[in-house]
């Protein structure tokens, strides 16, 4: 600001000596190198080099020899690019004794998350849609209980839940998990769904019911049509939390069953064996790819599904 | 010495011609109203003139000061806005303070002048409160306090009323119009879209549209003579009725439109007078009477009632003449009724022509 | 469709409620049933399996007398204010600087909120490489002739816990920005120009005008950071795995190995039970304020 009218009065001198009595005109001078827009740019651009840094890391690590990165600095990018850790690291990486790779982790993971996202959506936007249009009586009690719930610690219910799926004999299967995984994703899907199907005009629902459709008329035929934005964003979140679970995969599934986030901290964290940095780089960003490929091809709609998880009620 | 002028004022956001070449001169003590559909420019010019956009050509002047550059606390401007803009967290004393506490005004100087405005606009004793305890018009009057503290020659009102329900509308409107005579060197520009608060308020109103100003003049000149057709029809409520059809000579120039014959002769054409060919003829509907048999206007007709619309005061009629529809305003107490015909009657001197294509007055 | 046809009041929610059972289930059974039963069994002798034998409080005074215990919770008070601190701070700085209609919004939003999409395994895994004092930044720094740099947070006991909040800190912020900037762009654009009238400088602006007006979206972002605190779990894991020895344990780690490494079943439902506790002290307040204090508005 204040240097903005530094240049003002130069300005001004300048342009009184070739229009004589006129004074400025037009727009306010600016530099594009003035001092707020170098403290602005620097700090932005300095703060980036932090974010990107890691990522950056990875990626070259991960296309380095061993005896490379032995020699050389982290930050270098690599002298001799080689796909063999992104190979050894899908297909032969080991855990203990297993030495599959992480392939069997990623599909495990495909496994429990598609029938994860379909069941917790199914049910969160039934419950939403019941909730915002259907208010019968205690809905908004357990509704409460349910966001109350979002904030307890799951190592509260963690074994509770433990009985539960041992005597429904679920205990350690991909199905147990993906159960799992819709009671933990209700609280806040049933909240997003709420929340849309509340801000659709109530004259809607009125006209169809007059029209003569009965709850899962309206619900199929005028809710579910029209709310797909939502439905991709509870999508969103639902693939990157479900993906990037660990506590509950590592305390529900047997280790054939292990999701890609457990069997990379396995692979990685192994204390057996030489540690090989380049493999155990290549995991993590196969591990990492899918939240990211989802999060850069959803761009704006990543940052709703963000919104709508702040919005509380 | 409170005079502002805008010159040769271009804006562009980037490819988008916001405003094109405005020029206006306010005199000092002036009360200027900016009138137009949104979206028109005028909020936009009125940040001009405050300094808050930059703008992309030419000049502005307040009080004979070029301050095309300076920043918007330096203009010698308060400004007054629809959301009333007033800092939630503070007290209304802390509103009125803040900006002269930054100032580094002296403590006593700030005490008189926040006693002085709260004395002037009677909120003395919402000083202590937070303005989300305050109802929209003390919320409003807090606002023109802030504005008025800083002890400004000139005032901008960015539709000051439009979030005020209408009996609150109508008694402020009234005050700032009090406002505006007791502080007598002060110049006033205000924007709306309410053609009531321009026509009350306004020593002369500019009407834009699309980023230009359409007529600038007092609000008797706006109503009774409009430069074009768009600003004929956007002034007056309800609206001016339009025939169309066109101007013919036998020895006087004669309307025509279908069946109908209106003698314009007494009409006082602009600049080289009537010309043959197809116009728009305004007329508006409180300018059409219902003839008692004395037929005393220049101009009468029979009309068969479409629609009658009673509203109290008065009663508004619509039927149709010339192919096109026709509204006029008859006593509140009358008993017309659809099917009825009636003769009704203006004087056409007090008509407004315009061209059909270029739709400038003739 | 006959009046006398005309389903009843009880028949026509009954369709609704039977959509809701899931909802009625997890909210009952798992939520505030998991939830007290763990706390009860907390008070019991629970070993491998669940046993009802009741002990009183001997849970707690032996997870109070425990070691990994107290260190678990020096960790999670350190990292949890450096945390919240942080994250708030940097997040609303962030959103502040890309507020001032910059170019390039996009690219740089998508820089700092990509983290967030990644998970904590990964995280915690990209920054035990970073910091790994042999090879990572560390390694660098000597090399370009800064012998005697020393930067190895996740080996030293006395420090490690800042590692870990390194890290946190670089998953977490963009969640932040994003709710501030959402705050930011929803203040009133008018109050802006006000302040601009008046001639107060734009730090002012912000720091007693606008970031009051940003209570609610402060006090949201700082009961989701804290939540986020207390399970703070699968970034140790990854990153120390609670080492070196015993440094950077935290209590949702303590939990589980109790519960399934160490077949301790009561140290974990009282170790838990505490875990809740510390949430309800953070949420009830929070929740009196934003609720409690509505209603007597209304």
């Amino acid at each position: 600001m204040s240097s903005t009218g530094a240049i003002n009065i130069a300005g001004v001198s300048a342009d009184a000596s070739a229009e004589d009595l006129v004074g400025p005109r037009g727009a306010r001078p600016r530099r594009a190198l003035s001092r707020r827009n170098i403290m602005l740019y620097g700090t932005l651009f300095v703060i980036a080099v932090y974010y990107i840094l890691p990522l950056y890391v990875m990626i070259v690590t991960s296309l380095k020899g061993m005896p490379e990165i032995r020699l050389g600095n982290i930050f270098a990018p690599p002298v001799e690019i080689t796909f063999e850790p992104w190979v050894k690291a899908w297909s032969s990486a080991c855990t203990g004794l297993n030495c599959e790779g992480l392939s069997r982790g990623f599909w495990n993971s495909v496994r429990i998350t598609i029938p994860s996202i379909v069941l917790s959506i199914a049910i969160a936007s039934v419950n939403g849609y019941a909730l915002a249009n259907w208010r019968f009586k205690g809905a908004n009690l357990f509704f409460t209980i349910l966001i109350v719930g979002a904030f307890i610690p799951y190592q509260v219910m963690l074994y509770p839940l433990v009985i539960i799926l041992r005597e429904m004999g679920l205990y350690g299967s991909l199905t147990g998990l993906v159960l799992v995984h819709a009671v933990f994703g209700m609280p806040i899907l049933t909240l997003l769904f709420r929340n849309y199907f509340t801000s659709v005009p109530e004259e809607l629902f009125k006209a169809a019911r007059v029209d003569g459709a009965g709850f899962w008329g309206i619900y199929f035929k005028i809710m579910l049509p029209m709310s797909l934005p939502i439905f991709v964003v509870a999508m969103i979140i639902q693939v990157t939390g479900i993906w990037n679970d660990f506590l509950f995969g590592v305390v529900y599934t047997r280790p054939e069953y292990y999701p890609m986030t457990v069997q990379l901290n396995n692979i990685v964290n192994s204390v057996q064996g030489v540690k090989e940095y380049n493999v155990n780089m290549a995991a993590t960003i196969i591990t990492g790819l899918v939240p990211l490929i989802v999060y850069f091809a959803s761009g704006k709609l990543f940052v709703r599904g963000i919104a709508a998880g702040a919005v509380k009620g | 010495m409170a005079n502002v002028s805008v010159k040769d004022l271009d804006l562009n956001f980037g490819e988008i011609k916001v405003l094109q070449n405005l020029n206006i001169d306010v005199g000092e003590g002036e009360f200027l109203v900016l009138l137009g559909s949104s979206g028109c420019g005028k909020s936009t010019l009125l940040n001009c003139i405050a300094g808050l956009l930059d703008i992309s050509d030419g000049q502005i002047f307040i009080g004979d000061r070029n301050v095309t550059w300076e920043q918007p606390k330096d203009r010698g401007i308060g400004m007054v806005f629809q959301s009333y803009a007033l800092y939630p967290q503070m007290t209304v004393e802390g509103n009125l303070a803040f900006g002269l506490k930054n100032a580094r005004m002296s403590k006593d100087e700030i005490k008189k002048r926040i006693a002085r405005a709260a004395e002037f606009l009677q909120i003395e004793p919402l000083l202590g409160r937070k303005p989300a305890q305050l109802s929209g018009g003390q919320r409003q009057r807090v606002a023109i306090g802030r504005a008025l503290v800083r002890d400004v020659d000139v005032f901008l009102f960015d539709e000051p009323l439009s979030n005020l329900d209408a009996k609150l509308r109508a008694e402020l409107r009234v005050e700032i119009k009090r406002l505006h005579q007791q502080l007598e060197n002060t110049t006033m520009i205000y924007v709306t879209h309410d053609q009531i608060e321009a026509m009350t308020l306004a020593d002369r109103i500019a009407i834009m549209r699309g980023g230009s100003i359409q007529q600038l003049a007092a609000p008797n000149t706006i109503y009774n003579k409009p430069v074009n057709k768009y600003v004929a029809g956007f002034i007056g409520s309800p609206s001016i009725n339009f025939i169309d059809g066109e101007v013919r000579f036998n020895s006087d120039p004669v309307f025509v439109a279908g069946d109908t014959k209106i003698d314009v002769a007494r009409y006082e054409f602009t600049g080289n007078g009537p010309k043959p060919g197809p116009v728009t003829f305004g007329i508006r509907p409180e300018h059409i009477f219902l003839e008692r048999g004395g037929e005393d206007e220049p101009f009468t007709a029979e009309v068969e009632v479409d629609v009658v619309e009673p509203m109290g005061a008065d009663t508004l009629v619509w039927s149709h003449m010339g192919g096109n529809e026709l509204r006029f305003r008859v006593d509140g107490q009358t008993s017309l009724s659809k099917g009825d015909r009636v003769t009704i009657g203006f004087d056409p001197a007090r008509a407004s022509i315009f061209d059909a294509e270029t739709e400038l007055r003739l | 469709m006959s009046a006398s046809r005309r389903p009843n009041q009880l028949f026509r929610n009954l369709t609704a409620k039977i959509a809701a059972i899931p909802m009625i289930l997890t909210a009952s059974v798992v939520f505030v049933g998991g939830t007290a039963w763990t706390a009860i069994y907390s008070f019991t002798d629970s070993g491998l399996l669940p046993r009802g034998e009741f002990v009183g409080l001997k849970q707690y005074d032996r997870l109070w007398a425990s070691n990994k215990w107290l260190i678990s919770i020096e960790n999670l008070f350190i990292y949890g204010v450096c945390t919240l601190v942080l994250s708030l701070v940097i997040g609303f700085v962030l959103a502040a600087l890309l507020d001032q209609r910059i170019r390039f919004e996009n690219t740089f939003r998508t820089i700092f909120l990509y983290p967030f999409a990644l998970s904590f395994i990964v995280t915690g895994l990209v920054w035990q490489w970073l910091l790994n004092p042999q090879f990572g930044i560390q390694h660098v720094v000597r090399s370009m002739g800064w012998e005697s740099f020393t930067f190895d947070p996740l080996y030293n006991p006395e420090i490690v816990i800042y590692g870990i909040l390194i890290a946190g800190v670089w998953q977490g912020t963009g969640l932040v920005m994003c709710l501030m900037l959402a705050g930011l762009r929803g203040i009133d654009e008018d109050i802006w120009k006000a302040a601009r009238i008046d001639g107060i400088p734009m730090w002012k602006t912000y720091l007693f005008i606008v970031i009051p007006m940003m209570r609610p979206v402060f006090i949201t972002a700082l009961v989701i950071i804290a939540t986020g605190i207390v399970r703070v779990y699968d970034l140790v894991v990854a990153q120390t795995g609670g080492g070196p020895g015993i440094a950077s344990e935290v209590p949702a780690k303590y939990v589980y190995d109790a519960m399934f490494l160490s077949q301790n079943l009561g140290q974990g439902f009282a170790a838990s039970t505490m875990m809740l506790l510390a949430v309800i002290i953070v949420i009830v307040p929070w929740a009196y304020l934003e609720y409690g204090g509505k209603k007597r508005h209304v």
